[in-house]
């Protein structure tokens, strides 16, 4: 028995040795170097060198280096009208879009939480178009708003084309309805991004204890009472949360409505990051002036969240 | 104020009785605690009470009135969770004023009240926190306060001791007795610890295996323990419970000349019992054992602790049974030597060991 055990022990032994060449430290640099290296070629040096960029007049398909301009490409483009309507169409967007998805989205967990037969495959359909990528939402989705063939149309109550509204092209009986085609984008986007919303509450409300209830049953609140003196500041933060997301990606929203609408009809759908895209590449190719677009983007966003999370922070301390 | 009638109220998980049958009046004012070991279905009737679980049979009465399908908000009735339940998102003060706010008093009326409450509890300075900076026992009291704040008809509270320190408990004990003092609500209050139930209850109800096994002030419970459940669980040590042959007033116990004189006026009921002689078990709280050099009955000390104001001695009778002696702490008994003692004869008790139940002195039992 004895000897059964040493060999053993040796086995194990001679297994360690072969390794010991190698310390801990070298195999944590083998780990670490490769991934720091990626990171470091596309990440970060990108990002300085889009920061630099942003202070020059630069074309990537000129065969000119950079030129210095300083702050000249962000005065021009805060001073550019038509980019600022840009800013006031994402804005929009995003308002509507995330308000949607709020409402939506909170609703189905209220749905979802109850159990019932068949609710687990509910939820699981529910969270489908979520995982569908954007592009192919996108031309889907163009398909169903077409005004001769779409389904949309059909289950709204649609049967005549020449009535009907053509959603992405803004016209509804042969009239132009500015606007239609933004609410056409916010549609898809609120029926793509309202299970985040719901699977980020549901997780939420699935975490408040039971007693809560049966405390506040006790204290002769009503059902209304309830939701919103327990529930909503109880799922609060993680609301939130999703909201944090769902505005951040809306500033960012690119590539679903280039899909879709390609901006138009007109500029009615052209959001920032459409924009963006425009100046950077298409045709144009204003890399210096896009980059400084970019970081204008970003300081928005980076903005808008340090507000979400201050908010956050302030429901946390308390609670 | 409110009276609660239990009647034939019985509660089934399906195959599992948590409780049986049951028949229970709890008068106006009472004070009554629901005493029990783990699992015996006292939250369980807790819950039947408040409405927070529905019967499955039987009615419940409130007044007079029938709530038994009644919602928990319309029987006017507070709970005290075992854990507390306290909104951990609210302050201190917004907790207390729930009850109120969810029945939509004015402003005023509910400053006013919950005000009055904060005074009564004195947790004044903990109106701005959150639950969850509170100790344990400054929860209790902010559940407290919460289920005192509506003037509810009753009070129902799970082992509000429960999650509590030790000496922390007895504070609470006290605190929790000079409310029901002063405000004079029907309490119904479960616990598992006897000595809980003993110090702060007007009447016991003792269960166990999902049934009331007596009913009675903690004098009786501990005096006259209706079966060898009740003798057992209720005091600590529990009643001394001795197994014997019963034949012409004397009971016959194992040991060496263990013949213990059955007190003439329950000799005609023993004879009536057993018809002439059979099997009974006798039974003693430890401070009905005298000691004495010319006592009737004896055993060997096989232990003794000191408690301060007495001893406790372990005294071995024979191979089966270990009493509990409860002697002068200035008398030594060494482990070893021999006791002799005798039962004070208005102390004992008698158990027919086929029931389980005690046998009752009174006429026709
Ligand atoms: N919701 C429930 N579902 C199934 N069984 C339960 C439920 N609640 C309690 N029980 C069972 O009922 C019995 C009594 O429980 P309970 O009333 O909580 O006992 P106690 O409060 O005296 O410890 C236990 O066996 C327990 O497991
Ligand atoms: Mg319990």
């Amino acid at each position: 028995m004895s000897s059964v055990k040493q060999a053993t022990a040796t086995g194990a032994d001679t297994r360690l040795q072969s390794h010991r060449h190698l310390s801990d430290r070298a195999i944590q640099n083998i780990f670490i170097w490769p991934t720091l290296i990626l990171l470091i070629a596309f990440n970060v040096f990108p990002l300085f060198y889009s920061l630099y960029l942003g202070f020059t007049d630069y074309s990537a398909i000129a065969r000119q280096a950079p030129v210095w301009v300083g702050f000249e490409n962000f005065r021009s483009i805060l001073n550019d009208e038509q980019l600022w309507e840009y800013f006031a169409t994402t804005g929009r967007y995003a308002v509507a879009s995330v308000g949607l998805q709020t409402l939506l989205g909170f609703g189905l967990a209220m749905l979802v939480r109850e159990k019932f037969k068949g609710s687990g495959v509910i939820t699981t359909l529910i969270l489908v178009p979520m995982m569908i990528s954007p592009v192919v939402v996108g031309l889907f989705w163009k398909l169903m708003y077409n005004p001769t063939f779409g389904y949309f149309n059909y289950l709204l109550g649609f049967t005549n084309p020449a009535t009907a509204p053509d959603w992405l092209g803004s016209r509804w009986g042969g009239q132009a309805v500015p606007g239609l085609a933004l609410w056409a984008v916010v549609i898809v986007d609120v029926w793509m991004w309202s299970p985040f919303v719901m699977l980020l509450v549901l997780s939420g409300l699935n975490a408040i204890p039971e007693y809560l209830y049966e405390a506040a049953v006790i204290d002769r609140a009503s059902s209304w009472f309830q939701f919103w003196r327990i529930t909503l500041p109880q799922v609060a933060p993680l609301l939130l949360i999703a909201i944090l997301f769902r505005t951040i990606e809306a500033f960012k929203s690119f590539d679903l409505v280039m899909g879709m609408t390609g901006g138009g009809p007109g500029t009615q759908t052209e959001l920032i990051a459409v924009n963006l895209y425009r100046q950077a590449f298409l045709g144009q190719w204003r890399t210096g002036r896009s980059s400084a677009l970019a970081y204008i983007i970003l300081i928005i966003i980076i903005a808008v969240s340090n507000l979400y999370i201050k908010y956050l922070n302030q429901m946390r301390g308390e609670g | 104020m409110a009276t609660i009638e239990l009647r034939q109220v019985e509660k089934r998980f399906g195959d599992l009785q948590a409780v049986k049958p049951m028949d229970l009046t709890i008068h106006d004012g009472e004070f009554v605690v629901l005493l029990g070991p783990s699992g015996c279905g006292k939250t369980t009737t807790l819950r039947m009470i408040s409405g927070l679980e529905t019967v499955t049979g039987g009615t419940i009465l409130l007044d007079g009135r029938n709530v038994t399908w009644l919602h928990p908000s319309e029987r006017d009735i507070a709970f005290v969770f075992q854990f507390f339940a306290l909104y951990p998102h609210m302050t201190v003060r917004q907790n207390i004023a729930f009850p109120l706010q969810a029945q939509g008093e004015s402003h005023e009326a509910i400053e006013k009240r919950v005000d009055e409450v904060v005074e009564l509890l004195e947790i004044g300075h903990l109106l701005d926190m959150r639950p969850g900076k509170l100790s344990g026992g400054d929860q209790q009291r902010v559940a407290l306060a919460r289920a005192l704040v509506r003037r509810p008809a009753a009070f129902l509270m799970d082992e509000p001791l429960g999650a509590l320190d030790a000496d922390f408990r007895e504070t609470m004990r006290a605190e929790i007795k000079r409310l029901h003092i002063v405000q004079n609500a029907t309490t119904v209050y479960v616990t598992h610890d006897q000595v809980e139930a003993m110090a702060m209850a007007d009447r016991i109800v003792v269960m166990s295996e999902a049934e009331i096994q007596q009913v009675g002030t903690p004098a009786e419970v501990y005096h006259k323990p209706a079966n060898l459940f009740v003798a057992r669980f209720i005091g600590s040590p529990g009643m001394n419970l001795v197994r014997g042959h019963y034949a012409d007033g004397v009971v016959h116990m194992p040991g060496a000349d263990n013949h213990y004189s059955v007190p003439p006026d329950w000799r005609r009921v023993l004879d009536e019992t057993f018809g002439g002689e059979g099997e009974v078990i006798v039974g003693f709280r430890p401070e009905a054992a005298i000691v004495s050099d010319e006592g009737t009955l004896a055993g060997q000390v096989y232990a003794s602790d000191l408690h301060g104001a007495y001893t406790m001695l372990h005294v071995n009778m024979n191979e089966h049974d270990i009493i509990h002696i409860r002697s002068d702490r200035l008398v030594l008994h060494p482990i070893g030597t021999p006791v002799r003692f005798d039962i004070n004869p208005e102390m004992v008790r008698f158990f027919d060991p086929r029931t389980e139940k005690a046998i009752s002195r009174e006429v026709g039992q």
